[in-house]
This record gives C-alpha cells, sequence and structure tokens, in this order.
C-alpha cells in the first residue's frame, strides 16, 4: 500500500488501483456525512478533484492520485458514508482508477514514511 | 494561539480529550472524543454539559433600569416578572441587529447574556447610551449549560428545587455549596439549565454533573448542529446588523407594547424602520431549508426560483448536517414572495443546482418545559 500527502491510500493490482483515505484523514475530519463521487468512465489527470467529503464540518476535496479513468466507485457510500469512519482502510473505499501512468506511485510514501509524516 | 483567552475549564476540556479551536477570543473545545454526531444524539437523548464561559454575562443596576434598556431593544422590559428571564436583541439606527441576547428580571437588577464576540461592543453601546445605570460585567464567574431530556433529573440531584422551575424562570440556588444563578432555558431546542456559576467552585459543578452516566460534555460543533435543528439563530449568521428583526423572522420577541398602538412603543434605536416593517411587511425572510439527498448546503450557498434561472433569490445562512433529522439542514434568507413552506427553490453546490424545499422551523421538536 503507498500513501499520498493528502492523506489517500492506494491499493495497486497491476494498473487497477483502489484509493481510499487514511484513518488517520478519517478520524480527523470527523463524522462524515456526505459523500460525492465522481461517475465511472469519468477520466481524470493527477490532482483533479474526484471525491467531495463532507463531514459534520467542512467539505473536503479529494484529488484523483494518478492520470487514468474511473472503473468502480463505492456506491455503498451514497446511503452509509460513516464507512469511511468505521474502516477507512477498508470498506471506506472511493474509487478504483485504471491508471494510464503508474509513475508517481514510485514518489508515494510506504507506511513507515507515512507514518513519521503524521507523527 | 498564545493571546486566545482560556475559560475556566480549559484543563478539564483537554484532560478529557476535547480538540480545541479559537472562538471569538477564546480557546474552546470544538468536540470531544465522542465526535460531534455522537454528541448531539446524546444530548437529545440523554443530558449534555457545554462550557459557555465565553459569554458575556452583564448585570444591569439602578432606579430605572427596566425603563432604560427599552430605549435599547424592542422587547418589554419593565413588563418582564421577577424571576423571569426573556429573549431580545440590541438594534441599530437603521433596524439592524446588533447582537442578540438573554436579560432576567433578578428583582433588584437585570442579569443579561451577551455573546462572545459582540461582548466588547455590546458593553460599550450600553455604557454610551444607559444613563444612570451601573454596568457590571461578571467576570468572577462561568457559565455552564446542561440541556438534554434528563437534565432535571441530573440536576436535580444536586438541588431539588431546579424541578419546579420552568421554561425561561431563573433563581439563585445552591449547587455543590455555591451561589449559582440558574435559568431554565437554553440553545439546543432541549430542556435544560443555563448555570452561572463562581469560578471557584466552576470546576467542582463541572465534575458533579459529569459524574452523572447520563451527562456527556458536549463541544461547539454539536451545538450548531443542535441549535440549527431547533431553528435557533447565530448572530452573525442567520442575523446581523444589515436585517431586520422583521427580515430575521423574529417578529414573535417583539411584544406587543412595543409596537404601534402599545403603550411603549417605539423608542428603541431603528424604531421607524421596524414599526413599519411589522406593519406593512419586508422583502425576504429567514426561513428552514431542507436540501434533498444528503448533501449538507453550508452558509452562503445561493438560492435560485429554478434549475435555470439566473437571478439569485436568496442565501444560506447556516447549513450543515442534522444528527437528528439524519440529513442536512439549513436556514436562509430569502425572496417575500418564496417563504412559505413547501416552496421548492434550488441552492446551487459545487456548480450544480440542487432542489431544496422551504420548510417551517424547528427541525426538531421543542422540548421546553412550559
Amino acid at each position: 500500500m503507498k500513501y499520498t500527502e493528502e492523506h489517500e491510500w492506494l491499493l495497486a493490482d497491476g494498473d487497477l488501483v483502489t484509493v481510499g483515505i487514511t484513518e488517520h484523514a478519517s478520524t480527523q475530519l470527523g463524522d462524515i456525512v456526505f459523500v460525492e463521487l465522481p461517475e465511472v468512465g469519468t477520466e481524470v489527470a493527477k490532482d483533479d478533484e474526484a471525491v467531495v467529503i463532507e463531514s459534520v464540518k467542512a467539505a473536503s476535496d479529494i484529488l484523483a492520485p494518478l492520470d487514468g479513468e474511473i472503473v468502480e466507485v463505492n456506491e455503498a457510500l451514497a446511503d452509509n458514508p460513516a464507512l469511511v469512519n468505521e474502516d477507512a482502510m477498508g470498506d471506506g473505499w472511493f474509487f478504483k482508477i485504471k491508471a494510464s501512468d503508474l509513475s508517481p506511485m514510485d514518489d508515494y510514501m510506504d507506511e513507515a514514511a507515512y507514518k513519521k509524516m503524521i507523527d | 494561539m498564545s493571546d486566545l483567552k482560556q475559560t475556566v475549564f480549559h484543563d478539564l476540556h483537554e484532560k478529557a480529550g476535547a480538540k480545541m479551536v479559537p472562538f471569538a477570543g477564546y480557546s474552546m473545545p470544538v468536540q470531544y472524543p465522542l465526535g460531534v454526531m455522537k454528541e448531539h444524539l446524546h444530548c437529545r437523548a440523554a443530558a449534555g454539559l457545554f462550557d459557555v464561559s465565553h459569554m458575556g454575562q452583564v448585570i444591569l443596576r439602578g432606579p430605572n433600569v427596566a425603563a432604560a434598556l427599552e430605549a435599547l431593544i424592542p422587547q418589554d422590559v419593565i413588563g418582564l416578572a421577577e424571576r423571569r428571564q426573556r429573549y431580545g436583541f440590541f438594534t441599530n439606527e437603521t433596524g439592524g441587529i446588533k447582537d442578540d441576547l438573554m436579560f432576567a428580571n433578578r428583582g433588584d437588577h437585570i442579569f443579561m447574556v451577551i455573546n462572545a464576540a459582540c461582548k466588547e461592543g455590546d458593553l460599550a453601546h450600553m455604557r454610551a447610551h444607559l444613563d444612570g445605570v451601573e454596568i457590571e460585567e461578571i467576570t468572577d464567574r462561568a457559565l455552564l449549560a446542561l440541556q438534554g431530556p434528563k437534565a432535571e433529573a441530573v440536576l436535580s440531584r444536586l438541588n431539588p428545587d431546579v424541578a419546579g422551575m420552568r421554561f425561561m424562570d431563573v433563581a439563585t440556588l445552591e449547587l455543590v455549596g455555591a451561589e449559582c444563578w440558574v435559568s431554565r432555558s437554553g440553545y439546543t431546542g432541549e430542556d435544560g439549565y443555563e448555570i452561572s456559576v463562581p469560578n471557584a467552585q466552576a470546576i467542582a459543578l463541572a465534575e458533579a454533573l459529569l459524574a452523572d452516566e447520563a451527562v456527556e460534555a458536549i463541544g461547539l460543533g454539536a451545538r450548531d448542529s443542535l441549535r440549527l435543528e431547533a431553528g435557533l439563530c447565530l448572530y452573525g449568521q442567520d442575523m446581523d446588523e444589515g436585517l431586520n428583526p422583521v427580515e430575521a423572522s423574529l417578529t414573535w420577541a417583539i411584544q406587543k407594547v412595543r409596537r404601534a398602538g402599545g403603550a411603549r412603543a417605539g423608542g428603541f434605536p431603528g424604531d421607524d424602520t421596524i414599526l413599519k416593517a411589522l406593519e406593512t411587511g419586508v422583502d425576504r425572510h429567514r426561513v428552514g431549508l431542507k436540501p434533498e439527498g444528503r448533501a449538507p448546503m453550508r452558509q452562503a450557498v445561493p438560492l435560485f426560483q429554478s434549475e435555470d434561472s439566473s437571478e439569485q433569490i436568496g442565501f444560506v445562512t447556516s447549513g450543515g448536517f442534522g444528527p437528528t433529522v439524519e440529513g442536512p439542514v439549513a436556514m436562509g434568507i430569502v425572496a417575500d414572495s418564496l417563504h412559505e413552506p413547501g416552496t421548492v427553490l434550488y441552492g446551487e453546490l459545487r456548480g450544480k443546482r440542487q432542489p431544496v424545499t422551504v420548510t417551517s422551523l424547528p427541525f426538531t421538536p421543542a422540548n421546553f418545559k412550559r
């Protein structure tokens, strides 16, 4: 698993990458009450706004960590956005992207580096 | 952060694991480890304890103090019975609202609670205009709010006399050996009390209340969602210097005796504008708004009459997620012709128009002990 400075996690299976936010981020955001997901089939460029999360406090944007096509989104979040708080690293995932360029993955942090960043 | 003021409960908040944020010049708890959602629901189900010591506490004394205060606020002060409290607001020369407040008739004086952010301005305003009135800011007392359906049972364990109070009654009562100034009121839509307690005994009182298993500490985050569901205004968002009380849908708070034809009609700043607004109506109103779906509509979201109209007809003044409503709730200012409950408007959120229905307030029924 890789981590971005924006507190996203990326789990790659070949060029198919699952994206979510870290437990640390979900705790910081507070109770999440709404998640606006991209449409399946959307082409995104790295750093495009891909997801809007609304917590009890504020709205935050989640950026696409890679270039590619959104091929699946976590429909369960529409009815139960609290999944992000309950299981940020698992059932609270946001979308799967078919990456057209995996090279940014090399620059993202491993778990040890991420833990160091948030300490 | 170092120039932020702290309430007497600061260490208690930190020990409880609160997340502290700057608010109106104070370091205040926005949430505790329970989190905003559960804090909110706990307050509606049992009882919540709020530190509201950042708010201003003021005593007004003088032979004609009630009449003097009527020159600054459009409420009936003279007619307020002893040991009763009333909601009010300072108005400005154009009929706008300078601050909202609670005032109580405590026999030989008026006790007033004002917003933290407006404290200095309100005190200066009163000192400039209340001739012959002694104005004392109370700084040696903290302010706690105990709110929720179990508030009466909890506080009764410290002093059974609190159970006999009705909504908006005030009393001087001993709690944990301290002389407390108690009112049966609050800012959540629930039954409950606000308690002015001497600083020296404030921690002991807070700890005695928190020791009750029905009580959880509640932060500013849930305070905001609770008051929003209750349809209660937040000064600076739902009302301000540019909005008169009729526009802010606070007509109910102006007693008949101060309106045209009343025995003491007018005589407060902006009275021409406000009395005329009461007679002939206004062009815009504060209303409740229920956004469709789950996306919250927050402060400043523009409102439109249809999905494609270009003319903005209002805006959201407060909005967020209502944990008890289990969906987004908001209040806003809308044009006169569009303020009837049931009217569907559109809020523009991230470039997309989403339907929102004008709704009567409150969103959750008030549970006051009348």
